[in-house]
């Protein structure tokens, strides 16, 4: 699906050496030579080693490693804060190592602006100032460059706050100005460097959840760097993991977690919560329906066909509309009486994206499998228990993969 | 050591390259003589013309704008001494001639500083040069003086500046590469030329420590007075230099109070603007 795309940001075969004899260094990393070796050898440190990597339009990338794996180098290698030793690439087609200084500056006014670990903000500007520095130096009237800086602060929940220095600013506030001031600019992508490790856990849980809203509404290309395991998974739509200036594995979150490439991911990701990634749509089964104007002497059969005791109600558009049991649809049957009037109309439904962790009550204290539906409050199909406690326990023959169409009937049955 | 290598005519060569300037560039260093001296001058006339009491509460008033009553109350007191003792005309010499090396330090420096801060290569060429010129006894430099601008208050402003000059250009730099690197970083990222990086963030941002080195400069200056009076340029130092020469403990002290006291009105009131310009933000 993704594939199809024409990719934003393309990276190829990049490497950093940082130090003298790159050259040499370049040639023992081709002969596969590790980073430890060719540092005792030429004694140049490998940044990032042979990088390649696409990100799409409107996607969250997230580059995940501990310090020292060469991430920060890696998305400063994207805008050239850092030059790269050797490979391409390439913004909306065009190569980024190729270009001149003044066509470089020009991708980083207009399609990328970076937000900092530190947030990065000038002291002695307000942050209006701050938010309209990008603008400014493109030399934008100051009239229009006031009133995108504006929108920006409003769009990050700053309004009321433009004529304050950033000394003056909780940590958290200050990170929304560096936000403000990315987002002024109106680029395609954001480079976000660690943007929310500084910030305490509950205002950077906030801002990520902010961040996805955004980026809902703006459609972004946001490159994401973090440490962070947890902020990788709950943000990004991909996530490369990196070790030792090597990217070990690109992949979707639940990708990482349920099939680790190697050992390091592996021992990575074993204390992952995942009843805080995965969601019920990871986990839902086909249900069995019938529809709400057919009889109940269908809805009869088709209980006694698949060995169920209560079965799913819909309408002509798959819309949950009740659930009827055994016991019901009899009684509906001997006294003539349509479906909806004797169906359970009060159901728990859950949708797609509920996390595992807010299934549990609601699995645990359902007589029925619990229903889940998309926005629309269609069928999607039902949650059973055993799938939930199948997946938590890594076993991925419970995890469907998301997003595809086709949903697995459900071979295993609870005894209701 | 003699033996194997003979006496280098270190001597010989500054001799004939002084000879050589002197000879070949008589109309620049004249130039700059009279542009010189008629600025000192400038200075003097326009101070001079203004009343001492009025010239008083003026910069009674300045120090009380820009640092508090204490050191305004202290402007009121010592200048009314310094008046009072005889030494006005002097003291605005002075002050005429320190507000002028400090200029040009100011003018030459702040640039010089900021391209060196640029410049690995430049830095690396300034730097010592400013050892030199601080470390090097001025005596040595006010006698190629005299040759080039003669006698008078202007070579005591090239000893002044020479002295004085280093401290502005040494924490210009400082300023300028103490901004944090993530500063810099962030106006790279959002595509600023390098004019503007120094402009907009690095020199705003310097600034308190420019400042610092100004002041430093004023003070340098004004040590440089008494120095500067003995190639005959007029003023306090001139006095000092000429009451120690006759024995006259008494006298001395008066001038080297009066410069005591300007030099303290001219620190507290630079060290002030360079404050409030910092806590401007808040």
């Amino acid at each position: 699906m993704e594939s199809e795309k024409q990719a934003k940001i393309k990276v190829s075969s990049v490497t950093k050496i940082f130090g003298r004899s790159s050259k040499k260094a370049i040639q023992l990393l081709k002969e596969g030579k590790t980073k430890q070796e060719i540092l005792k050898s030429t004694g140049s440190t490998v940044g990032v080693n042979q990088a390649s990597f696409e990100v799409y339009p409107g996607e969250i990338f997230v580059i995940m490693g501990l310090s020292g794996s060469g991430k920060s180098t890696l998305v400063r290698l994207l805008n050239r804060l850092i030059e790269p030793t050797s490979g391409q690439i390439f913004i909306d087609g065009k190569d980024v190592v190729s270009m001149n200084k003044e066509e470089i500056r020009e991708v980083r006014r207009k399609k990328m602006s970076m937000v900092f670990q530190r947030f990065a903000l000038f002291p002695h500007k307000t942050v209006l100032q701050n938010t309209e520095y990008g603008l400014e130096i493109q030399g934008v009237a100051k009239h229009e460059r006031s009133q995108k800086a504006f929108e920006a602060l409003k769009l990050v929940g700053l309004e009321g706050y433009e004529n304050q220095y950033p000394d003056q600013l909780s940590g958290g506030m200050q990170q929304r100005v560096g936000l403000a001031r990315a987002l002024a600019n109106d680029p395609d992508i954001l480079l976000m460097d660690e943007a929310f490790s500084a910030l305490d856990p509950l205002i950077r849980k906030d801002m990520q959840d902010e961040l996805i809203e955004l980026q809902g509404s703006m459609e972004k290309t946001i490159v994401f760097i973090t440490h962070d395991l947890d902020e990788a998974l709950r943000i990004g739509d991909r996530i490369a993991l990196m070790k030792d200036g090597n990217i070990v594995q690109i992949g979707t979150p639940e990708e990482i977690l349920m099939n680790p490439s190697n050992e390091y991911v592996e021992r990575f990701v074993e204390d992952v919560d995942l009843s805080k990634v995965l969601t019920a749509g990871h986990i839902v089964k086909r249900a069995e329906t019938v529809q709400v104007d057919k009889g109940a002497r269908l809805a009869l059969k088709i209980m006694k066909d698949n060995g169920l005791s209560t079965v799913y109600v819909v309408d002509k558009q798959n819309r949950l509309v009740g659930a009827v049991s055994a016991v019901e649809a009899s009684k509906a049957v001997e006294q003539k009486l349509p479906l909806a009037e004797v169906m359970e109309t009060n159901l728990k439904t859950v949708d797609t994206s509920t996390l595992l962790v807010d299934l549990f009550d609601d699995v645990s204290q359902a007589t029925i499998p619990v229903a889940v539906v998309d926005e629309q409050n269609r069928l999607k199909g039902i949650v059973i228990r055993g799938a939930v406690i199948g997946a938590l326990a890594g076993n991925d023959t419970y995890i469907n993969d998301f997003g595809a169409e086709q949903l697995p009937p459900s071979d295993e049955r609870e005894a209701l | 050591m003699e033996g194997l290598l003979p006496k280098l005519p270190i001597a010989d060569w500054i001799d004939t390259f002084v000879d050589w300037l002197v000879s070949n560039f008589e109309f620049l260093f004249e130039g700059i003589a009279v542009g010189l001296e008629g600025f000192v001058e400038g200075i003097v006339a326009g101070l001079g013309f203004i009343p001492s009491i009025l010239l008083t509460l003026i910069l009674g008033a300045v120090a009380w704008k820009i640092c508090n009553w204490k050191i305004a109350l202290f402007t009121l007191i010592g200048l009314f001494l310094i008046d009072n003792l005889g030494y006005w005309g002097n003291m605005l010499e002075t002050i005429a001639l320190v507000l002028t090396s400090v200029g040009i330090s100011v003018i030459l420096g702040i640039p010089l500083g900021i391209w060196a801060s640029q410049s690995k290569t430049v830095g690396s060429i300034v730097i010592p040069i400013l050892d030199f010129m601080q470390t090097m006894p001025a005596f040595v430099y006010l006698l190629p003086a005299i040759f080039f601008f003669n006698i008078g208050v202007v070579p005591g402003v090239v000893a002044s500046v020479i002295f004085a000059m280093p401290p502005t250009i040494r924490l210009t730099i400082l300023g300028i590469t103490q901004v944090p690197q993530d500063l810099i970083e962030a106006t790279e990222a959002f595509g600023s030329t390098t004019k503007q990086r120094l402009v907009k963030v690095q020199i705003p941002l310097a600034m308190p420590t420019i400042m610092a080195g100004i002041n430093q400069s004023i003070m340098l200056a004004l040590s440089m007075v008494v120095i500067a009076s003995m190639v005959g340029a007029p003023g306090l130092g001139a006095d000092v230099y000429r009451a120690v020469t006759q024995l006259q403990t008494g006298t001395g002290f008066e001038a080297g109070l009066a410069i005591v006291i300007v030099a303290i009105i001219l620190d507290r009131i630079t060290q002030n603007i360079g404050k409030t310009k910092q806590g401007g933000t808040a």
